[in-house]
């Protein structure tokens, strides 16, 4: 993990005393609301339905057990004891007293942690994939680089009043978990055939009102210019992107309203001027960014086979251990070592909530069988990315204890859902519920398992916060005639072969939706070969046979 | 209308603004100060060499590089900010400074606000006119222009990025 120099302690603590003051003053009644917008979103404070909201900035979704329990000590003091885990890797308060805010921030400078540009039209939180560092697919390692743009894109003078917000995801591998063709710039770390690093950049990506799958406009950037390229790609937005609209104004817009070819050619053009410059990264840099990501003390020369061996006589007795195997535990680069999800979609609980009892006690399963780090992932799930393979079996009664072991990773109910209109003052129709539904009416476990992978994702309005776009099946409330309704879409993908899903057709009433969603399900189960995926259902056959069936049993 | 510079120091101001439609003839040549819009400095570039009493000011979606020989003639160049949350002017800023190398004074003016200020100053500028109705707020401006001793990444103020300066 990276660590703080003086430098950085020092920067975050100058932003602490500067929000703190902005605070003091926005009370005293100096600065106008509408100034105090920009500068309370750009420190993660929300105004929300019901409470102020704070998002709390998990860099590249890294976090440390030291972190997870002041944040758990956060939630008990400041908070109504609980937090939730968003599709962008951050952690949200929703109940912070807006004058409490600056010593939030101040704790949580303590750990090394803050809530910088987490809102506000500027550069957001760099995300990335959950099992980083750990995949057996990795190519190259992206923390190092995340925690780069970060600290480049940190308090930049230049990029804090954009046209709109910007937000950046890196994969390094190809499997993309990061969703790199959704997000305004995505980063493709890859080796080239000289055996130089560098990047495929995909710029204009995005979801919301007008989903867009981003355009490739370099296809190799080496590593040392990452930098300048991404500020020559931020001022030409900043210079063009639209301000007359708010709908339109995501680089996603330019990007198209310009042609692709022709927006690369502006950034190339621009880059000319920069990129010799000093913000080129060195060599030295970069290396030292590496090592604050180099593997931990890993018990090497286990083998993967023994190791299992060990746990596999568990699996027999107790199929419960055998479903969270199969489901919830994945490879690992090193042998006798797996990845660990721990489920935050337990039915009756909303999508990615943690309460602060359960952040400690993640906080100490991390201590004992995961070098004392976590990840939060952008499916509102958390990670330990480094467990022993022969101390699963422990793990796992430990986390079915804690209720972290449903056995549903990568199902039907493993659900991504935003806060929706339960909480959220932009949502047009409640998702938490619909969530709840869906997961009560497919509560077979072994029927789920054999659906195979489907990802479900829910927004409670158009803004998809939920991801809905790019779920095999995505669902969006709708407000229609001041009712909630919902909206069905099939064959989203965020993956490699990443593509945006087709609408149903009308939307339908909650109570509608577990039927609808199972009528869908039956469908694919109907048509599907042995073995086939959803989604590989869906794109052989198309949208018709879902639409027809789904809408015929409506009348 | 006081300015203020990025010292925190308060200077006498004597700029009028012109506003961007309004054309000009031999009133400039007498000595009263006048920021003009780039395009109406342009026009009148001939008569205003070194004639220290007017410059100009670029608009928001100004394009920097169209008014090249103007900016480089005039002492003083002023970034407009006809709201606050219109950001293009920093990196009109920027590029006046670091693209065509702008050594006079650049001021920024209009609807920027206190807490920007910090930023504008790595942007390369040297004053804000402040609004007289803000007037009672500049000993708290000048707080805020200090707000961080210390950048992550480069700019006009500091050309080194902190990774280039930092202890390994």
């Amino acid at each position: 993990m990276y660590v703080y120099d003086e430098y950085d302690h020092k920067i975050i603590g100058e932003r602490v005393a500067q929000f703190r003051r902005q605070t003091e003053r926005y009370l005293a009644g100096e600065i106008p609301d509408e100034q105090f917008l920009p500068i309370r979103l750009q420190n993660g404070l929300y105004i929300q339905r019901l409470a102020p909201m704070l998002r709390i900035a998990v860099p590249y979704g890294m976090l440390n057990s030291r972190q997870l329990r002041k944040l758990a000590h956060i939630t008990r003091h400041y908070d109504k004891g609980y937090c939730h885990v968003t599709t962008r890797q951050n952690i949200q308060l929703n109940w912070p007293q807006l004058a409490e805010v600056p010593d939030i921030l101040a704790e949580l400078a303590s750990v090394e942690m803050h809530a910088v540009q987490t809102s506000g039209n500027c550069i957001r939180n760099v995300t990335t994939d959950q099992f980083a560092g750990v995949a057996p697919d990795e190519i190259i390692d992206p923390r190092p680089y995340c925690e780069i743009i970060r600290q480049w894109s940190t308090f930049h003078p230049e990029f804090a009043f954009l046209p709109r917000k910007f937000k950046i995801a890196v994969a390094g591998t190809t499997a993309d978990r990061a969703a790199i063709h959704f997000h305004d710039i995505g980063l493709q770390l890859l080796v080239n055939d000289a055996g130089e690093t560098g990047f495929r950049v995909l710029v204009g990506g995005g979801l919301g009102r007008t989903p867009v799958i981003g355009s490739v406009i370099r296809e190799f950037l080496p590593e040392k210019d990452i930098l300048t390229y991404l500020e020559a790609i931020l001022r030409i937005y900043n210079l063009h992107g639209r301000r007359d609209n708010k709908f339109k104004a995501r680089i996603k817009i330019l990007v198209k309203a310009m042609g692709a070819e022709t927006f690369a050619a502006k950034v190339e053009e621009e880059w000319s001027h920069l990129r010799d410059g000093a913000a080129q990264l060195t060599e030295a840099e970069i290396l030292k960014n590496k090592r604050f990501f180099t593997e931990p003390d890993y018990n090497r020369g286990l083998d993967d086979t023994n190791e299992m061996a060990h746990i596999n006589r568990f699996r027999a007795d107790n199929p419960e251990f055998a479903n969270w195997l199969g489901h919830n535990t994945h490879a690992h680069k090193i042998p006798g070592y797996r990845a660990v999800t721990l489920s935050l979609k337990l039915t009756g609980v909303a999508p990615g909530d943690l309460t602060d009892t359960q952040l400690e006690t993640i906080a100490d399963l991390a201590d004992t069988y995961a070098f004392g780090e976590i990840r939060t992932t952008h499916n509102q799930n958390v990670v330990l990315a480094d467990v022993p393979v022969a101390t699963l079996y422990e793990l796992w009664q430990a986390l079915k204890t804690a209720g972290f072991a449903t056995p549903n990773v990568g199902t039907l109910t493993d659900i991504i859902c935003c806060p929706g209109g339960d909480f959220c003052s932009l949502a047009n129709a409640k998702s938490i519920p619909i969530a709840e539904a869906i997961q009560r009416e497919f509560d077979d476990l072994d029927y789920l398992y054999d659906l195979g992978p489907i990802e479900l994702n829910i927004s409670g309005c158009m803004n998809a916060c939920g991801h809905h776009h790019i779920g095999h099946i995505g669902i969006l409330g709708v407000d229609k005639k001041g009712q909630e309704f919902y909206q069905v879409q099939l064959g989203g993908s965020s993956g490699y072969n990443a593509a945006l899903g087709k609408v149903l057709g009308p939307a339908f009433g909650s109570d509608d939706m577990p039927r609808v969603i199972r009528t869908i399900i039956d469908v694919f189960v109907s048509v599907r070969e042995p073995d086939e995926a959803f989604l590989d259902v869906f794109n052989r056959i198309g949208i018709e046979p879902f639409k027809e069936t789904v809408y015929a049993k409506a009348h | 209308m006081p300015k203020l510079t990025n010292l925190g120091i308060i200077e006498h101001n004597p700029w009028q603004i012109a506003a961007k439609d309004r054309t000009f003839g031999d009133e400039l040549l007498t000595g009263d100060y006048w920021l003009i819009h780039a395009e109406q400095y342009a026009l009148n570039a001939d008569r205003l060499n070194n004639v220290t009493s007017v410059g100009l000011w670029l608009d928001t979606d100004d394009n920097v590089e169209l008014y090249r020989d103007a900016i480089e003639q005039s002492t003083v160049v002023a970034v407009y900010f006809p709201v606050f949350s219109d950001g293009r002017s920093f990196s009109n800023a920027r590029l006046l400074r670091e693209r065509l190398r702008f050594q006079g004074e650049l001021l920024a003016i209009g609807a920027f606000m206190q807490d920007q200020l910090f930023y504008l100053r790595r942007c390369g500028i040297d004053s804000f006119l402040i609004d007289d109705a803000d007037s009672a707020k500049i000993e708290s401006m000048k707080i805020s222009l200090a707000d961080f001793s210390e950048v992550y990444q480069s700019s006009c103020d500091q050309p080194l990025p902190l990774f280039r300066r930092r202890a390994n």
